[in-house]
């Protein structure tokens, strides 16, 4: 058996282990063992901003993509097997594309001169151009649309598995559609919904370079705090410690979840 | 089936090391620059004329930003580029932490005529650019802004701004617009700049990062005014953009040309420096790109004609308008403080 797995072992080793061996490392020791990052990161203003911001930001892309996904994954699961394809061939799609293409698509679709306020000053909606990107709105509306998918496909997986025989029993037990939809088909599509938050929620505390692009400077997520810290002051130190922390929420998150439901469910497997 | 690949892949790395050996016979560099239309520029005029001057082989690498990995293959100990070209204050600070070679000026004659100023004991400037005031001719059909304090008065300029997410040129910018004559700006009064920078601050719409996102600022309208190199805003310019700048308070940096400390090709590395800094070659920089020469003397060569010096940032009458950028400054404590209290100043 060992000898089996030990090439996927040697793999994971040499791709994951050692590099975040080497990440952690180089986080704590320079001239001598440190914790100076540590103490910069938990201490100074500006990283407790990033992070709130980064959690903030986070929380807003995870609620409104289940808002928005939630009615799509129903959708797809309540129509004839052709229509279900083409919806989530339709939420899948823009996946293919790179999320460069993506941020600056959006920043031809928000900015002042973009199609969006063209078209409300054609209408004489508005007078004055809105500002719709280079903010943190313009970072968010990005960043729903590029994790929408994560959030869809898990929910449609749940969603599936949910027999609809219950849903009929439900109905000729007299309750209204809503009913069986409130008291059956959402508490059983829980999990899904569970599934998709986390993974929209981590994939999101990672995000680089659409903040970089879309929030102007201003929307400093932890991922740039990384990037700054090295390009721009050359401090590998911190950098290596900003990244520790964020990994560090990423797995408690993941032990808080896994209390509730596999973590087989959140990563797809099942 | 397994040993036949051994064996191909054993004929493979005696070839490549065959290969090596025989390019070590014939002198070499390698060279590294931040890629891109800019190194194309200098690989026409300077790299490949220096290259069969000197009968050597130039090897080309590039990197947008160089400083990290100059830390890393110094640190390594076995550094495999010679001769980096790069912001000079990176020299700077690479000599000071012992990254960068000291230069041998007796042996670099042609960096004898340049100013004191465009010198430094770890490296000599090799082009210049400058961070200027650039604005929409269609806000501002004619009297534009023409000063940092223009840009700093939103009452007669209204618009929107944008700066740079960096506190290099932008501090020197705020202190301009504070009335700081441009040759008194050093050391800077980083206080006071932080101060100038609170007051515009509420009107800057976007802190851009890289050039290619101030071109397209200024191009789409997405603002009306802003800092920008003088190369991006000319090259938007030229594809029909109502787009102009001014040279006036601009502040003039330069990337130098400076050598990794125990680089592989030490002499031929010095040889190729003094080449590259040569007048004519010099010349030819600004003809394929709107950059200006490291070598003033290269005004003097004909090859430039007079309308086009007149539109590059070194040419003096233009430069004596700017501020000359102090990367001595800039690599001291007090220039190393003064990054890091930029992060803190951008997320309050």
């Amino acid at each position: 058996m060992l000898a089996l797995v030990s090439p996927a072992l040697l793999v994971i080793l040499a791709l994951i282990v050692l590099p975040v061996g080497w990440l952690a490392w180089q986080s704590i020791y320079h001239d001598g063992f440190t914790l100076e990052n540590y103490r910069r990161v938990f201490t100074e203003d500006i990283y407790w901003r990033s992070f709130a911001l980064t959690f903030e930001i986070s929380l807003a892309v995870t609620v409104i993509a289940l808002l928005l996904g939630y009615p799509v994954a129903y959708l797809a699961n309540s129509v004839p097997k052709g229509w279900s394809i083409l919806i989530l061939s339709l939420v899948v799609l823009p996946f293919w594309t790179s999320v460069l293409v993506r941020a600056y698509a959006w920043l031809a679709l928000l900015q002042r001169t973009g199609v969006i306020n063209q078209f409300l000053r054609y209408l004489d909606v508005i007078s004055e151009p809105l500002a719709l990107v280079h903010n943190t709105l313009g970072t968010v509306v990005a960043t729903v649309h590029i994790l929408l998918p994560f959030m869809v496909l898990p929910l449609y997986a749940t969603m599936q598995k949910i027999p609809g025989d219950l849903m009929q029993a439900g109905a000729s037990l007299g309750a209204s559609p809503s009913l069986t939809f409130f008291r059956v088909f959402l508490p059983l599509s829980l999990p899904g919904v569970l599934a998709g938050c986390t993974m929209v929620f981590v994939l999101c505390l990672g995000f680089y370079i659409t903040p970089e692009l879309l929030g102007g400077g201003r929307t400093v997520m932890v991922s740039m705090l990384v990037s700054r810290n090295v390009e721009l002051y050359n401090q590998f130190g911190a950098a290596s410690a900003v990244a520790v922390v964020l990994l560090a929420s990423v797995l408690v998150i993941f032990f808080i979840v896994s209390r509730f439901i596999s973590l087989d469910r959140v990563l797809g497997q099942k | 089936m397994n040993m036949r690949r051994t064996v191909g892949l054993g004929c493979g790395l005696v070839g490549a090391i065959g290969w090596i050996g025989a390019a070590d016979a014939a002198e070499q560099i390698t060279f590294v620059s931040q890629g891109g239309a800019y190194q194309q520029a200098q690989t026409v005029a300077i790299l490949d004329p220096s290259a069969k001057k000197l009968g050597i082989t130039i090897n080309q690498d590039s990197i947008p930003d160089a400083w990290p990995a100059i830390k890393t293959q110094v640190g390594s100990g076995k550094p495999i580029w010679d001769v980096v070209d790069t912001p000079t204050g990176y020299c700077l600070r690479g000599g000071e932490q012992g990254l960068i070679e000291k230069l041998d000026f007796s042996k670099i004659p042609n960096a004898a005529a340049m100013p004191e100023a465009y010198r430094s004991p770890y490296s000599v400037s090799y082009e210049f650019y400058s961070s200027v005031l650039a604005y929409s001719q269609k806000t501002f059909p004619k009297d534009g802004p023409n000063s940092w304090a223009d840009f700093w008065d939103v009452k007669k300029f209204p618009g929107r701004r944008a700066l740079r997410n960096h506190p290099i040129a932008t501090l020197e910018a705020a202190l301009m617009a504070d009335g700081v004559a441009p040759d008194k700006l050093y050391p800077l009064d980083v206080d006071r700049a932080f101060k100038k920078l609170e007051e515009i601050k509420p009107n800057i719409t976007v802190w851009w990062t890289s050039g290619a996102q101030s071109a397209q600022l200024l191009n789409d309208g997405e603002v009306d005014m802003e800092m920008a190199w003088n190369g991006r805003v000319s090259a938007v310019a030229k594809e029909g953009a109502k787009v102009t700048f001014t040279y006036n308070q601009g502040i003039l940096q330069s990337t130098s040309l400076c050598i990794l400390k125990g680089a592989p090709n030490l002499e031929t590395a010095v040889k190729f420096i003094n080449e590259a800094v040569d007048p004519v070659h010099q010349a030819n920089l600004p003809l394929n790109i709107d950059y200006g020469p490291g070598n003033p003397k290269a005004f003097e060569t004909s090859v430039i004609k007079p309308e086009r010096a007149a539109q590059l940032p070194s040419e003096p009458a233009n430069a004596a308008k700017q501020a000359l950028m102090s990367y001595a400054w800039w690599s001291s404590p007090s220039g190393e403080a003064a990054e890091k209290r930029w992060a803190a100043f951008m997320q309050k």
